[in-house]
């Protein structure tokens, strides 16, 4: 899952979050969001027992706005892996454990196209392996601890990470944390409950237009990094062609396996993104980077 | 338990143990650019792979659905007019939905 476009009425604060995700990875420990208002970003206290309320609802509001506003996708999730063949259990299992947008609708896509579910597992979890990098960012920033992290683990994703790396301290980050994961949580798993119910009591998926919803559903996705930059843009053709061009004679499944090959190569060849682009220079001390 | 129950479960795993390796390693491990930068590119490159091959192909043939393909277009405009997740959604199955209702595919 990534953060989509956001409602039109929030629509300035959350492009700034979600835009800052693709510099969350260059940025370490909390970021000061650009816009954030004074009240927020101005206490400089990082002693949790002095934020006042006010400065704990600002990230709390947002995340779970942001959770709601998102969580509500899962209705396409549920669609659409019903549509693939899957149960509604399975697309709900998926939902509860895996819980992560774009490698759950991997899974549904290579099953439905008739591929193996090595194929498909296998590209599930290459899609899940950016969450690892979110975790580095956000273990420095929010510390979990003993069962605390096996919980707070679920909830690494594209969305959570976006908000609480936008807080200007601590405990903001883990209020926005928590707000987002549970937020998000709770609606994405009741969205794709209902969407797989809905989709299984409907005759033809195709009849709904619903073999649209997945890959309509990766082009939204993509589309923020796609505007983010040129190699973004080279990546995303790269990748599409090539699985394109080796479908008649791979394996189903295994062609997208190969898109990450364009990625290791705009890795390679790409701008290096370090030591950070000019607009993340203010980054606070303890930059790993 | 069958295949697809074993890949959901092991897909579930995998990425759980993802996630919870980045909370769990040390910050060192993954602290070159170059290995920042091919995770933050591997999802653009596999969504951009299962988006194509969706849209045109079917198992191992080439398939170009008219009122699929009309869909995405259909996407794409509503990307470019900065619609939500969601409308972008429905906007692009209600495209191929009218447009096969309508007898056009």
């Amino acid at each position: 899952m990534q953060a989509p476009e956001p409602r039109r009425c929030r629509a300035r604060t959350f492009k700034t979050r979600t835009g800052a995700l693709g510099s969350v990875l260059r940025v370490s420990g909390p970021r000061i969001e650009p816009g954030a208002e004074p009240a927020g970003a101005g206490s400089g206290s990082p002693e949790p027992a002095g934020l006042s309320a006010g400065v704990r609802a600002r990230p709390v509001r947002d995340g779970a706005g942001l959770g709601l506003a998102v969580g509500v996708s899962g209705v396409a999730f549920g669609a659409a892996a019903v549509s693939a063949g899957l149960s509604t259990w399975q697309a709900c299992a998926l939902s509860l454990l895996a819980f992560t947008g774009a490698s759950q609708f991997a899974l549904a896509g290579v099953i439905a196209g008739g591929g193996s579910q090595l194929a498909g597992t296998a590209g599930a979890i290459l899609l899940g392996s950016r969450n690892t990098l979110y975790g580095l960012r956000l273990a420095g920033v929010l510390r979990p601890r003993g069962a605390l992290r096996l919980l707070a683990a679920l909830g690494v994703i594209d969305e959570t990470t976006a908000i609480t790396l936008a807080q200007p301290d601590p405990a903001a980050a883990r209020a926005g944390f928590t707000a987002t994961f549970c937020c998000l949580y709770l609606t994405w798993n009741l969205a794709t409950l209902g969407g797989a119910i809905g989709a299984g009591r409907l005759g033809s998926p195709d009849t709904f237009g619903l073999d649209v919803v997945g890959p309509a559903a990766f082009l939204a996705l993509i589309w923020p990094r796609l505007r983010a930059g040129r190699t973004e843009r080279q990546v995303a053709l790269g990748g599409a062609a090539l699985a394109v061009g080796t479908t008649t004679v791979l394996p189903v499944g295994v062609p997208v396996i190969l898109a990450a090959t364009v990625a290791l190569a705009g890795a390679l060849a790409g701008p290096v993104p370090d030591p950070g682009p000019a607009g993340d220079s203010e980054s606070s001390p303890g930059t790993t980077s | 338990m069958s295949g697809t129950w074993v890949a959901v479960l092991v897909t579930a795993a995998g990425c759980y143990g993802l996630k919870l390796a980045g909370l769990t390693v040390p910050q060192r491990v993954l602290a070159s650019p170059r290995a920042r930068r091919f995770a933050e590119l591997v999802p653009v490159a596999l969504l951009a792979a299962l988006a194509a091959t969706q849209s045109t192909t079917s198992g191992h043939t080439f398939d170009f659905d008219p009122a699929r393909l009309a869909g995405m277009g259909a996407a794409v405009v509503a990307l470019l007019l900065r619609a939500p997740f969601l409308v972008v959604i429905i906007v692009a199955a209600g495209t191929a939905a009218a447009l096969r209702a309508a007898g056009f595919a």
